[in-house]
């Protein structure tokens, strides 16, 4: 997601395709061989998966066609789930965006060699994906209503329990996403301040503009693709999230993957088999219209730029 | 690098007014500005750790001990489930590199204008949600496949390819492909050659690094294998803490130290190769990537 900033200043070895017809293509089969393998994969072990679950919404239990899944989906509990959903991945990815960038920049003005940085981007690539379970445990050990967190934060006049936190409620889940949509953020976005040229800065400079005139109008906008993308990323991860909020809850916090779980568990009523997959659809299509609307913006902004 | 940081004090310092030339002060407000963003992250990533922490080897007397660390070997369950996790990981981590090293090089080299699609689809693992992922695969895959628990293993290395990708990106852009590859192809080596004797080699940290992620990833996996019914290191952690809090605990604790520890002393490794003075001459021009 790094690449519209940085498109332009890899040196891009150019493909020597030959000059002859023959010659090209052989070049073009070699091509499609060589990323059969990987096309291939993704497309069984990815895609297909994604499309049975979106057909499968339509699919009565009888095996006919049918819209009551998607009619069920969207309403009672399962609507509230949506919501929830759609609130906690707002939420998760608009404050982690914010904070994540401040950090990754604070790291990437350092030495890129420093013990700092290398400490920060390793911890961020194991906290940023692989937490799930752990971190709920992290979280529950330390953030309990007699854990010690708690008790720290309550030392100094903090009381959680007083403010309405509950760990095992949206707020708790919150933040515990928190805990990993921060790294991954400074993880996708420190590339991206590779992007910003020194003559950028200097230009700015001779020309009478502040830091504050630079960052308005030179760097954040050359930013503001690559953390639009980011901030896509972010969504679609909190969205997906499924290991902490269940281990969190034991699976009782309305949230629409919790709720796929449940009937992948075989926790159905008569007839509802495949509400999880109209879930599931809803999910996709969520996904599909936030992805547009990047793509929209993203074109937009780096018309822009250019 | 280094040329940079300095060049950010002397711009940073005309917010102030031009005229005050670069000192020692400047380098003292560049700090200031970073603690005050780096202090409250490390704080909000240090208490929750330093709290689990203490959770894990406080006893009920007010004394500690470390027996939720020592005992979590013998625990019930423990082995098996670990072993479980080492096999998935490996089979996943074989798929992975197989799949992703020939194809990210081959991106590289010869198809560069494929590399924002490949941005763009090895991102897609990270947000199309695992739990309809493994719907999905639990709904069509063939009985002898939904048998064994390598099934997992096939979706993992999908899991794992936005981390392996963006690992082999990183190497493969911080090296001199084309020459290394003309190099080799005029001293007559063949392409499987070039690739495990001369591309492999240049490639190790980021593959090591991508590998180790992988693997993080199968051991944290929790979703899907809870879902296919397989107690894998997570589902263990999340169904001993029935039978004590302080071992899962402890044993998340190993989960995330762990890997972390791993990938530290691996970034050691990333930087004793060769293109320092490359790398210079990138930094220069202001385009550093890492």
């Amino acid at each position: 997601m790094a690449a519209p900033l940085s498109g332009g200043i890899a040196g891009e070895g150019a493909p020597p395709t030959g000059s002859s017809p023959p010659r090209r293509r052989r070049g073009r089969l070699r091509d499609v061989a060589a990323m059969a393998p990987f096309c291939g994969y993704t497309i069984v072990f990815l895609i297909v998966p994604a499309v049975v679950v979106a057909l499968g919404a339509f699919q009565a239990p009888s095996g006919g066609l049918t819209w009551s899944n998607l009619t069920t989906a969207t309403s009672g509990v399962y609507a509230t789930g949506i919501k929830n959903s759609i609130e906690l991945s707002l939420l998760t990815a608009i404050v982690p965006a914010v904070f994540g960038t401040l950090i990754a920049y604070a790291i990437y003005v350092g030495r890129p060699e420093s013990l700092l940085r290398r400490a920060v981007v390793t911890a961020s690539g194991v906290f940023g994906q692989f937490g799930g379970v752990p971190l709920a445990f992290l979280f529950i050990a330390s953030f309990n209503p007699y854990g010690l967190a708690t008790s720290w934060l309550a030392a100094i006049g903090i009381n959680l329990s007083s403010l309405g936190f509950n760990l095992y409620t949206f707020g708790g889940v919150a933040l515990v996403y928190l805990y990993f949509q921060i790294p991954l953020m400074v993880l996708i976005v420190l590339p991206a301040f590779g992007g910003l040229r020194q003559t950028w800065k200097e230009a700015t400079r001779n020309l009478g503009g502040s830091t504050w005139r630079y960052w308005r109008h030179v760097a954040l906008p050359a930013l503001a693709p690559t953390i639009l993308g980011c901030l896509l990323v972010l969504f679609g991860s909190a969205l997906s999230a499924y290991a902490t909020a269940d281990a969190l809850t034991s699976g009782s916090i309305a949230l629409s993957p919790i709720q796929i779980g449940s009937f992948l568990n075989g926790n159905v009523l008569a007839g509802q088999q495949n509400v999880g997959k109209a879930i599931g659809l809803l999910m996709l299509a969520l996904l599909a219209v936030v992805m547009l609307a990047y793509s929209l913006l993203q074109r937009k902004v780096s018309r822009w730029l250019r | 690098m280094a040329a940079l940081g300095a060049f950010d004090v002397s711009v940073r310092d005309d917010r102030l007014g031009g005229a005050r030339s670069v000192s020692m002060t400047r380098l003292g407000r560049l700090r200031w500005w970073r603690l005050a963003i780096l202090a409250p992250a490390g704080l909000f990533f240090f208490v929750p750790l330093i709290a689990a922490v203490r959770f894990c080897v406080d006893t009920p007397g007010g004394g500690h001990s470390l027996a939720a660390f020592t005992s979590l070997v013998g625990q019930q369950g423990f082995a098996p489930s670990v072993w479980l996790s080492l096999r998935l990981a490996g089979v996943a981590l074989a798929i992975s590199l197989a799949l992703m090293v020939p194809t990210a090089i081959y991106v590289h080299l010869r198809l560069p204008r494929l590399r924002r699609a490949m941005d763009g689809v090895t991102v897609l693992p990270i947000v199309i949600a695992p739990i309809i992922l493994i719907t999905g695969v639990l709904s069509v895959a063939p009985s002898w496949l939904k048998a064994t628990p390598y099934l997992l293993a096939l979706e993992y290395a999908v899991l794992a390819m936005p981390f392996m990708y963006r690992s082999l990106d990183a190497g493969l852009r911080a090296m001199d492909l084309a020459t290394l590859v003309d190099a080799a192809r005029s001293l007559g080596s063949r392409w499987s050659t070039t690739m495990l004797r001369v591309l492999v080699p240049n490639l190790r940290a980021a593959i090591i690094s991508g590998s180790v992620l992988t693997v993080a990833l199968v051991f944290g996996e929790y979703t899907m294998a809870t879902l296919d019914q397989y107690q894998n290191f997570s589902v263990w952690i999340y169904v001993f803490s029935q039978s004590s809090a302080q071992v899962s605990v402890a044993a998340s604790l190993f989960g995330l130290v762990l890997p972390w520890a791993l990938l530290f002393a691996i970034s050691f490794l990333a930087t004793a190769k060769p293109g320092r003075l490359r790398r210079h001459r990138v930094d220069v021009t202001g385009g550093e990537r890492s």
